[in-house]
């Protein structure tokens, strides 16, 4: 199977002061459909996820060594511009954070802040990532009402929008659906099926039957380290790995 | 040998339970304290004319306060708007850009600010602000001013003021989750736009209030206004004008108060008002910050 | 796109500056009271007390402001942390958590925090009146340690707050009472925290002027009882540079230098208290 890729990582080390959270990590990952990272709690998934979109420049003591390389640009070098990157990736953390604005004006912040300001335009766009995200319907009405109205899952497909909306070729979420309601959870998930097509979407999650729902590619970490990546039947119904294989038997979590 | 110590146990209970409540009560008390003794002038004299007549003549029995009120609100006014940008720039600074090793050295420093001494403010301020005033500020315009003025009250007290208001600003940003930055940055905002249209935002209530704090500190600091602000019993109309804040009448008349009838009744009453006015704003402030606590509980 | 990161670089130069502002104030202050204070500094001014005409020039020292304020800090510390080390202790470990008195109590001590000090002057001024007595140390022990009450009393809040609830439980469930636990567990250790907060309280006593003003009275003498006035490093300061003698001046600058000094002193063995004094801590 041949894959081009977006996102390639090069002997990736994070240390968090004196803890190493990611050791060594090399991979590439595959461009388009879903792209699962799984593995016990505080083995990494999120710090490799927001090493990505250098999120992980803001923590305090942290040091990066290795390469990210982003449509072969490395990511960590310090003349690249940090904005550009990030823009590319549109980012659902495990709650939603609905910015302290309207509806409207959180799917709108991001073409904002990049220099749209036709207000035509912005009204299409509004309509149009809300729509992609499944909230018009249920928003239509009221969007200019406080974002901090909206139930927990809709607050989540909000954030989703929000990102979308500066259009972006990647999506990372970090276990998306671990505050929602199960129905809420769904319609991520949905959203995610929809969007494969588009967007390369990487997701962090600890839920192995959202992985095997979602994935197209998994990606097992455990300890900070990379034990095994592949297509996702390949690691679902023949991982090489003993690791693996007791991951998936719920042996170790 | 148990009953004793449980007896002890109740017993210092109690204790601690009344010291509670009467420290609980204290500020009831230093009101009503202080409204009881300033009840003979206000027996005489409506509390509006005494606030709005600008005429003080105590020897006569007249005591406006309207002079004093108005050089309080001219210094404090001053001393907020130098105080605003400074402290909020610096604290969103140390909460949002600066490294930790940064925040770790300056904390410190801005805590000694807070402690030095008003009388030390004072010092400073008759040694080079009020020169500075006079020398180089007020020939700029084209006037002549003694250089003790509201501009140099306004001065002095703005330093004192940015301890407070930073302290509790940073505190607020720091409450802002931390996620929230995350998604805006990775809608690709930078770091700035980030503050300004989500940080900012999001804080705004409770850096209202930590301006508030700030004023309302500025509002009835005493010995280093009366040292640099001229104290001057008349309405100001220009900043470069001597002032005489209310603090300043009350700490500069300790001498002849008992002498002159009424007068001891005039500046405990000066002073109850002083209380209510900083009682108001403080209370409102710490209202609107335990509410951002509360929201981001 | 280059808009953004110009004002991006705006911005931060302009809270560098501010926080620059800010910081150069504080080395400007202390600069200029070192400056002004240090050559005007003698044996005389820590070794004697005002001898005739000191106001006009002639010799003497500030003695008596310094073991003044001295005493009156001192007594303002020492009837503040009779008041709040046990109210603190009270709302920690005997109010149950989250009740009205506690919370009513946390926010009377914030607003307390507020009220300027020349409203505690005031109110001292009418204690005195209550019960007929005049200007003396105790008086402005007093109308201090009002002052003094609410700073000492948050700052110690904050440090036993943070101590974990477990380490509670565990002192409960060895069969402790509320009183053992909280006069053997929560002091100990919170210990370096009150210490802190005695310090801050003793500096924030020994510096103030506007509360003493009325109710400590003013004297050239030390005073050896209670009910006598007593004159105050602040006051001194004041007292000196409202002279018209250029000699008096000077004097006041070293006076203002000695009180930095002590303020520096204190604020540092603060800092370093809260580094040292951890051996009990459980973290």
């Amino acid at each position: 199977m041949e894959f081009k890729t977006h996102i390639s990582v090069r002997n990736l080390n994070v240390f968090y002061g004196d803890q190493q959270a990611l050791k060594d990590i090399t991979i590439d990952i595959p461009d388009k459909g879903i792209i699962v990272i799984i593995g016990p709690s505080g083995c990494g998934k999120t710090t490799l996820l927001k090493s990505f979109n250098r999120l992980i420049d803001s923590t305090d003591g942290v040091r990066v060594s290795g390469e990210v390389l982003v449509d072969g640009e490395n990511i960590f070098d310090p003349k690249v511009e940090v904005t550009r990157i990030r823009k590319k990736m549109g980012l659902l953390s495990q709650n939603p954070y609905p910015l302290p604005m309207s509806i409207y004006d959180n799917v709108a912040y991001g073409p904002r802040i990049h220099g749209q300001k036709n207000k035509k335009e912005l009204g299409r766009i509004v309509e149009h990532y809300l729509r992609e995200s499944g909230l018009w319907e249920e928003v239509k009405d009221r969007l200019r009402s406080p974002a901090s109205r909206l139930s927990v899952g809709q607050q989540q497909r909000l954030c989703l929008a929000r990102g979308l909306a500066v259009e972006p070729e990647i999506i990372l979420a970090d276990e998306p659906t671990s505050a929602l309601d199960p129905k809420s959870s769904r319609h991520i998930e949905e959203s995610f099926l929809r969007l494969k097509e588009r967007y390369t979407t990487i997701v962090v999650t600890h839920i192995l039957r959202q992985a095997k729902r979602l994935a197209d590619y998994v990606i097992f970490l455990y300890l900070g380290e990379l034990i095994e990546h592949g297509p996702a039947e390949e690691i679902f119904e023949n991982p090489r790995e003993e690791m693996t294989r007791e991951y998936m038997k719920g042996i170790i979590s | 040998m148990d009953s004793k110590r449980l007896l002890k146990d109740r017993l210092a209970g109690r204790v601690m339970f009344v010291l509670t409540v009467l420290s609980g009560l204290l500020v009831f008390v230093m009101a009503i304290g202080l409204y009881q003794r300033s009840r003979p002038i206000l027996a005489i004299k409506s509390l509006r004319e005494l606030l709005f007549s600008t005429s003080w003549h105590p020897l006569k029995g007249e005591f406006g306060f309207l002079p004093f009120i108005m050089g309080s609100l001219w210094v404090t006014g001053v001393a907020v708007v130098i105080a605003i940008p400074l402290c909020l720039l610096t604290s969103v600074y140390l909460s949002e850009y600066a490294s930790r090793y940064v925040r770790e050295w300056t904390k410190p420093l801005i805590d000694l600010l807070a402690g030095i001494p008003s009388v030390i403010y004072g010092v400073w301020g008759v040694l080079v602000v009020v020169p500075l005033i006079k020398d180089h500020i007020a020939p700029l315009f084209g006037t002549f001013s003694s250089g003790y003025s509201i501009l140099a009250g306004g001065i002095v007290l703005a330093i004192m003021v940015f301890p407070i208001i930073i302290h509790v600003s940073s505190e607020v940003f720091r409450s802002v989750p931390y996620e929230l930055r995350e998604a805006s940055l990775s809608l690709g905002a930078t770091k700035w736009q980030t503050v300004k249209y989500v940080v900012l935002r999001k804080a705004m209530p409770g850096v209202i209030a930590a301006v508030v704090l700030g004023l309302s500190r500025a509002f009835g600091e005493t010995m280093a206004v009366l040292m640099v602000a001229g104290n001057v019993a008349k309405v100001p109309s220009s900043v470069l004008d001597p002032a005489y804040p209310l603090p300043a009448l009350i700490a500069n008349n300790y001498g002849e108060m008992l002498s002159v009838p009424l007068y001891d009744s005039a500046l405990l009453l000066a002073s109850l008002i002083l209380l209510a006015v900083v009682l108001f704003f403080n209370v409102i402030a710490r209202v609107v910050l335990i509410r951002v606590e509360r929201s981001i509980q | 796109m280059d808009r953004r990161r110009i004002e991006e670089r705006i911005f931060k130069g302009l809270m560098i500056f501010s926080t620059l502002v800010i910081l150069s104030a504080l080395v400007l202050i202390l600069a200029t009271v070192i400056v002004k204070g240090l050559p005007a500094m003698n044996v005389a001014m820590i070794t004697q007390t005002p001898k005739g005409g000191y106001y006009l020039g002639k010799e003497g020292g500030i003695l008596n402001a310094i073991v003044g304020s001295v005493y009156l800090a001192g007594g303002a510390t020492v009837l503040s942390i009779l008041v709040s080390l046990p109210v603190v202790l009270y709302l920690n470990v005997y109010a149950k958590k989250g009740s009205r008195l506690v919370s009513f109590t946390r926010f009377s001590f914030d607003v307390l925090w507020g009220v300027p000090s020349i409203v505690y002057g005031a109110f001292g001024f009418t204690i005195m009146l209550f019960f007929g007595l005049r200007a003396s140390l105790l008086c402005g022990i007093i109308a201090v340690g009002l002052l003094v009450l609410p700073i000492m009393s948050r700052a110690m809040d904050e440090v036993i707050r943070m101590i974990p609830k477990e380490l509670l439980d565990a002192s409960y469930s060895l069969g402790a009472t509320r009183f053992e636990t909280a006069f053997k567990v929560v002091v100990r250790q919170a210990l370096p925290g009150i210490l802190t907060a005695v310090l801050i309280g003793f500096g924030r006593g020994i510096g103030d002027a506007a509360s003493v003003i009325f109710t400590a009275g003013f004297s050239d003498s030390i005073p050896y009882s209670l009910l006598r006035p007593a004159a105050t490093l602040p006051l001194a300061i004041f007292f000196q540079l409202g002279t018209p003698f250029v000699e008096v001046q000077d004097r006041a600058y070293a006076s203002a230098f000695i009180l930095t000094v002590v303020i520096l002193v204190i604020s540092v063995a603060s800092r370093l208290l809260t580094r040292r004094f951890t051996r009990h801590i459980v973290r």
